[in-house]
C-alpha cells in the first residue's frame, strides 16, 4: 500500500538527528525527496559534511522509523548535488537549536576561502556577530573554527562567560 | 573547461582520481596522528575535524575511482589493499608531522592548492567529479581560512613562533612544485574536459600564498629544486610507515568488518 507522501514527511519529521537530537532530519534539511517507485519507498538523503560519521546512523534510523510505520520496501539514495547548505535548516529547526544552546547559522556567511577577507577580519573589520544562545549578548568571540563536530565552531560569550557552539554556515 | 571531447582510458581516469583521493587520504591520516597530542584542545579538535572532512572526501574520490576502473574495487579496497607504489599522493602530504608549525604550514600550502583545484573541478565535464568538488570545496574553504589564520598568527607572533614557521616554510617549499607538474595523465584528463592542467592553477595559488605569507611576515623562498614522483608512485620511505599502520588490520585480518 502506498502511504501518502505527506504522511511519510511527517514520519521523517519525527526522526531526531543523532548528533543534535532536538532537531529532526527534516528540520536539518537533509531529506531531499520522498517518492514511491511502485511498491518501494525511495528516500533521497544528502550528507551534511562528506565525512559526517552520523550518515550511516541516519540511514539506519530512517529505515527503522519507516519500517516501524509498516513500510516494507525502502530504498535510500544518496544525493551529493546540490550540496547541502545550512540555508536548508528550517526556521523551526533554528529556534530549537537556539533553545538547545547552539547558535543557529547566520545565512550568507559561508567561508569562501578568500584570504583577503580573512586579512580584513584579522584587522577587526567585517567580524561576524554571533548572538549568545544563553543570554542574547552580542559580545561574543570565536575560540576555534572547529567545534565539537565539523559543522560547528567554538565560541565564547564575553557577557555571561559561557562557551557555546555556533552552527556555522556552509 | 569544455565538455568531454575525447574518451578517456578508464585506467588513466582511475589513476587520476586516485591522485585526488590519495592526497586527501594521506593528509587526513597525518592529521589524525595529532589526535590527543596537540598543543591546545581547540587545535586538537580542529585537526581531528579537518581529518574527518578529508577522509570523507577520500571515500567519494576513491569510490568514484573504483567505479571508473570497473574492477569491483571499493574505496576501502583501494585505501587498505594497495602497496605504496600504487599510491598517487604528492610527496608533501606524506612528510612527517614535525612540530605544530610544520603541520600547519603543510596544511596551509596544500589548502591553498586544494581550493583552486576544487574550484576548477566544479566545472568538470564529468558531473560526478563536479558534484564531489562542489561538496568538498565548502569544507576546504574552512580548512584554508583556519590554516591561513594560524600561519599569520604564528608567523607574525613571537620570535620563537616566527622562526619555527620560517623553518617550516623553508623545509616544505621544495615540495610544493609537485602540485603543478603536468604529466601525460593530467594532459589526457584535461583533453577530455574533466580536470585542469595543474600548471594553470599556479598563479592563483601563488597569489594566496604570497598574500598570507606577507601578512605572516615570512620570507617566501626562491624557486629551486622540486621534489616529485608521488603522483607516479615513487614515494619517500615515510609513506611505507603510514601504510604499515593504516593497513595493518586489513592486512593481518583480510576482510575483517565490525
Ligand atoms: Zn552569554
Amino acid at each position: 500500500m502506498q502511504v501518502a507522501l505527506d504522511t511519510v514527511w511527517d514520519w521523517l519529521g519525527e526522526v531526531p538527528d543523532p548528533e543534535i537530537p532536538v532537531i529532526s532530519l527534516t528540520d536539518l534539511g537533509i531529506i531531499r525527496d520522498v517518492a514511491w517507485d511502485r511498491e518501494t519507498l525511495v528516500v533521497t538523503v544528502t550528507p551534511t559534511y562528506s565525512g559526517c560519521p552520523a550518515t550511516t546512523l541516519i540511514n539506519l534510523e530512517i529505515e527503522s522509523a519507516l519500517r516501524g510505520h509498516g513500510v516494507e520496501h525502502i530504498r535510500l539514495e544518496r544525493q551529493l548535488s546540490p550540496a547541502w547548505t545550512t540555508d536548508w535548516i528550517s526556521a523551526e529547526g533554528r529556534e530549537k537549536l537556539k533553545a538547545y544552546g547552539i547558535a543557529p547559522p547566520v545565512d550568507g556567511t559561508a567561508a569562501d576561502g578568500k584570504t583577503v577577507a580573512l586579512a580584513a577580519r584579522l584587522l577587526g573589520q567585517g567580524n561576524l556577530v554571533i548572538e549568545c544562545p544563553r543570554c542574547g549578548s552580542h559580545e561574543t568571540e570565536k575560540v576555534s573554527q572547529f567545534g565539537s563536530t565539523p559543522c560547528k565552531a567554538a565560541y565564547r560569550c564575553k557577557s555571561c562567560l559561557e562557551p557555546f557552539d555556533y552552527f556555522k554556515c556552509i | 573547461m569544455t565538455a568531454a571531447s575525447t574518451t578517456l582510458d578508464p585506467a588513466v581516469y582511475a589513476d587520476w582520481l586516485m591522485r585526488l583521493g590519495d592526497n586527501t587520504l594521506i593528509l587526513g591520516h597525518r592529521l589524525s596522528e595529532w589526535c590527543g597530542h596537540s598543543p591546545v584542545l581547540e587545535e586538537d579538535i580542529a585537526m581531528a575535524n579537518t581529518a574527518l572532512d578529508l577522509i570523507g572526501q577520500t571515500q567519494l574520490w576513491l569510490g568514484l575511482a573504483g567505479e571508473v576502473e570497473g574492477k569491483g574495487r571499493t574505496a576501502d579496497n583501494l585505501a587498505y589493499l594497495r602497496d605504496a607504489s600504487r599510491f598517487r599522493n604528492v610527496l608533501l602530504l606524506e612528510r612527517p608531522n614535525g612540530d605544530f608549525g610544520q603541520t600547519l604550514m603543510r596544511q596551509f600550502l596544500f589548502d591553498a592548492f586544494h581550493l583552486e583545484l576544487l574550484k576548477s573541478l566544479q566545472t568538470s565535464g564529468d558531473p560526478r567529479v563536479a558534484e564531489i568538488a562542489g561538496k568538498a570545496i565548502k569544507e576546504v574553504a574552512y580548512h584554508l581560512e583556519r590554516s591561513a589564520d594560524l600561519v599569520i598568527r604564528l608567523g607574525d607572533g613571537t620570535e620563537e613562533s616566527h622562526s619555527r614557521m620560517q623553518t617550516a616554510l623553508d623545509d616544505l617549499w621544495p615540495y610544493v612544485g609537485e602540485f603543478f607538474v603536468s604529466d601525460d595523465i593530467d594532459k589526457a584528463v584535461a583533453d577530455a574536459g574533466i580536470g585542469p592542467d595543474p600548471a594553470d592553477l599556479k598563479a592563483a595559488w601563488r597569489q594566496t600564498v604570497d598574500e598570507v605569507l606577507r601578512a605572516a611576515t615570512l620570507n617566501v623562498p626562491g624557486e629551486g629544486y622540486v621534489h616529485k614522483g608521488g603522483k607516479r608512485g615513487i614515494h619517500t620511505e615515510h609513506l611505507g610507515f603510514i601504510l604499515a599502520e593504516m593497513q595493518f588490520l586489513q592486512r593481518a585480518y583480510p576482510g575483517a568488518t565490525w
